[in-house]
């Protein structure tokens, strides 16, 4: 059994003393600060990510000749797409969970030792 | 009924294939009632106590993940259609990329139960709660056809005298046996060893036979790319290919049958030499526009799915989010290798799949193909292989219905019964409201398989994945990084760009399934008849044939739905900018800051002492 229970925060975010400091969880610029760091390390992997994706058609239909070249048995685009694209994408999500791990633990330390659990 | 055809059937049936199908039917529903007995309160229920470990939570996420349509479905639409098909492993693991990098962890840290929750939550909203509630049963169901399909042909396959129907009806009535009595803590064991039975059935087989009838690369080698002036020489044993099958050349290349599929069938109808040419010149930009409109389909549409997405609350924390996320990746990609050799070996090997339809076609090459062993000295090999790739497709298909069972009973039993209907239910009749609602959404989602024998289970799945790409995605991205969203835009977005690219999609099914039908039919006389009974289907037909373009941007809607959701959103909630939620910044505060800070917020508090 349970029932909603919309948080209001606690007692120290809604204290107007900390709205100018601007490493106070309280101030827009903390807000503001956090996201902007955070979209902008997921943007930079989707990235990389959305140039492979719209590469390998691109490359399929501009330079079939090339992509067709055998590869040991494989053609091109084939031993791109069916095997080598999941590794690829290992490094992006691992290069992302690494940094964003490290960025939170920033931020963490950024903020008033008081607000800490 | 059922055993009668069984009955009948049974004189054919290999035992080790009906031993390993069984086996694996019986450690699944055993570890359901097992389970059963340990999970008693509510919460236990609908997401597990909410601490499953990094790898348990891995491997289930991951066994949920691999459907029916990875196991079957992906290597039946290589084998049927080529390199275009490869799109589809390659962004069903892809698409959980976009989950980790913009949806993940700030969901995991919001800490609402489930997608309604979260909708509710966001925008303070109990109506826009209910709408979502919908759109988790809608989307769910688009997503349990094509498991029934794939629970119709691997019956059918193992027993040859049973309909696709009545393969439907069994294994559905056993899921749904099972999730009604074990809920979700149940699931993430059964789950997690279906991933490794998985990965073992699609992994073994391909190996052993590989080694025996020869590789990926010499089979692939053996197709003849349209650059090539001839054929390679054969190092490999290779079948002659009927005449539906498509040509090594279109096969082998990208823009193949599967995105060429629509102007095809307008050339087929041209009549004039100009139109023809018009026609071939139009050819491979649409199947570009094709394949971008499936990649963006797959990939947003894997961070919108619901049942993968609750998984995420099963996560102590949301650095676990994004581990677990990590580890899915790699655990599905190393299995999505697999699939698609299925489908390659199976073009020189088992062509004659090409001519059959419905249960009997391409969608089984992964049962049929190790059975090829009997014919080469190796008969006992042969059927116990052929034994554990059908265990594999049982798994396959049992854990994402399962999955999907849970999280559309969830819906159904948290929501409608539990806020909408009877708000002050006991814990006691919520649990018996789970039951039932398992019971309601599986007899539906066996009704509804039973229709879609004519269509692909892979097909029908990145169906599903276009829905959620248009709805949920844009819900979810746009509700956790843009503070301006409102209700009103959020619901317009969501609904706009979803029910759009739903019934674009339908569209083009009834249509298809029409089509289907009527190849079925000889006589000239019955097949006018039959096209009167079905005037829908054949306007649908007819404009297909006149417009190819509108029916590659109805069978693959994202291209247009995604861009039209996020628009409506951005216009509806800059109208009705003073709803924007009075302490946005707070929740902002909840999805972003991290979790070391203490703002982590429990949005459903469970209260002490009940329930337990």
């Amino acid at each position: 059994m349970r029932s909603i229970a919309i948080s209001k925060g606690a007692a120290w975010l809604r204290t107007p003393m900390s709205e100018s400091n601007p490493n106070s969880p309280q101030s827009e610029a903390f807000l503001a600060r956090l996201m902007r760091d955070q979209l902008r390390l997921s943007i930079a992997c989707a990235l990389c990510f959305a140039i492979a994706l719209v590469a390998l058609p691109l490359l399929n239909y501009l330079a079939p000749e090339f992509m067709a070249q055998r590869v040991a048995g494989f053609t091109l685009t084939w031993l791109i797409l069916g095997v080598l694209f999941f590794p690829f994408v290992w490094v992006i999500s691992f290069v992302f969970i690494k940094r964003s791990i490290a960025l939170e633990e920033a931020e963490a330390a950024a903020a008033p030792q008081t607000n800490q659990r | 009924m059922i055993s009668t055809f069984v009955a009948l059937s049974l004189g054919q049936v290999d035992p080790w294939i009906a031993i390993c199908s069984l086996a694996t039917v019986f450690v699944t529903v055993f570890m359901g009632f097992w389970s059963a007995t340990k999970s008693k309160s509510a919460g236990d229920f609908f997401v597990a106590g909410r601490s499953v470990s990094v790898g348990w939570n891995a491997s289930a996420i991951s066994g949920e993940y691999l459907s029916a349509a990875s196991f079957m479905g992906v290597a039946g639409m290589v084998m049927a259609t080529g390199y275009d098909a490869l799109w589809y492993p390659v962004c069903y693991a892809c698409g959980y990329l976009f989950l980790l990098l913009f949806i993940a962890g700030p969901l995991r840290r919001f800490g609402a139960y489930t997608i309604p929750d979260f909708a509710e939550g966001r925008y303070d909203s109990p109506l826009f709660r209910k709408i979502a509630v919908c759109f988790v049963l809608f989307i769910g169901f688009f997503y349990t056809m094509p498991q029934m399909k794939g629970a119709g042909t691997t019956l059918a396959y193992i027993f040859p005298g049973l309909p696709y129907w009545a393969g439907v009806v069994v294994v559905g009535a056993v899921i749904t046996l099972n999730v009604s009595l074990g809920g979700m803590k149940g699931i993430t064991l059964v789950q997690a060893f279906q991933y490794w039975l998985k990965m073992f059935a699609i992994a073994v087989p391909i190996f052993i036979l590989a080694s025996i009838v020869g590789f990926y690369h010499t089979h692939l080698g053996a197709n003849k790319t349209a650059f090539e002036a001839t054929a390679n020489p054969a190092h490999v044993e290779r079948l002659a290919l009927p005449a539906k099958a498509p040509k090594d050349e279109q096969w082998i290349a990208p823009f193949g049958k599967l995105t060429t599929k629509a102007v095809d069938a307008s050339l087929a109808a041209a009549k004039t030499p100009e139109a023809k040419a018009e026609l071939e010149a139009e050819r491979r930009p649409y199947s570009l526009l094709y394949t971008y409109s499936l990649i963006i389909a797959l990939v947003c549409g894997t961070a919108g799915l619901p049942h993968i997405l609750v998984r995420f609350y099963t996560n102590p924390d949301g650095v676990a989010a994004k581990r677990t996320t990590m580890w899915v990746m790699i655990l599905i990609g190393i299995f999505y290798v697999f699939p698609p050799i299925y489908g390659v070996i199976g073009r020189s090997l088992t062509p004659h799949l090409y001519d059959a339809v419905g249960a009997k076609g391409t969608d089984k090459v992964v049962l049929e193909l190790p059975t090829l062993l009997a014919g080469k000295d190796h008969a006992l090999l042969g059927s116990i292989l052929s034994g554990i790739t059908c265990a594999g497709a049982f798994a396959a298909f049992m854990s994402t219905f399962s999955g999907l069972l849970v999280s559309m009973t969830g819906a159904l039993a948290h929501d409608v019964y539990g806020r909408i209907l009877k708000p002050d239910s006991t814990p006691e009749q919520r649990l018996r409201a789970f039951k039932w609602a398992a019971v309601l959404i599986g007899a539906v989602s066996i009704l509804l398989g039973m229709q879609v024998e004519a269509l692909e289970i892979n097909f029908m799945v990145g169906q599903a994945f276009a829905i959620a790409a248009a709805s949920y995605f844009p819900l979810l991205f746009m509700s956790v990084w843009w503070r301006g969203m409102t209700m009103p835009g959020a619901a317009a977005g969501m609904l706009g760009g979803g029910l759009a690219a739903l019934v674009a999609i339908t569209l083009t099914s009834i249509s298809d399934v029409a089509a289907a039908g009527a190849k079925k039919i000889t006589d000239a006389s019955q097949l006018a008849a039959y096209w009167a009974d079905h005037s829908l289907a054949k306007v649908l037909a007819d404009t297909w044939v006149a417009h190819p373009l509108a029916r590659i941007l109805c069978e693959q809607p994202a291209i247009w739905a995604v861009p039209l959701s996020i628009t409506l959103m951005l216009v509806v909630s800059k109208s009705t900018a003073a709803k924007i939620p009075g302490d946005i910044r707070m929740k902002m505060l909840v999805l972003h800051a991290p979790e070391a800070l203490g703002l982590k917020q429990e949005y459903i508090k469970e209260h002490e002492g009940l329930g337990h």
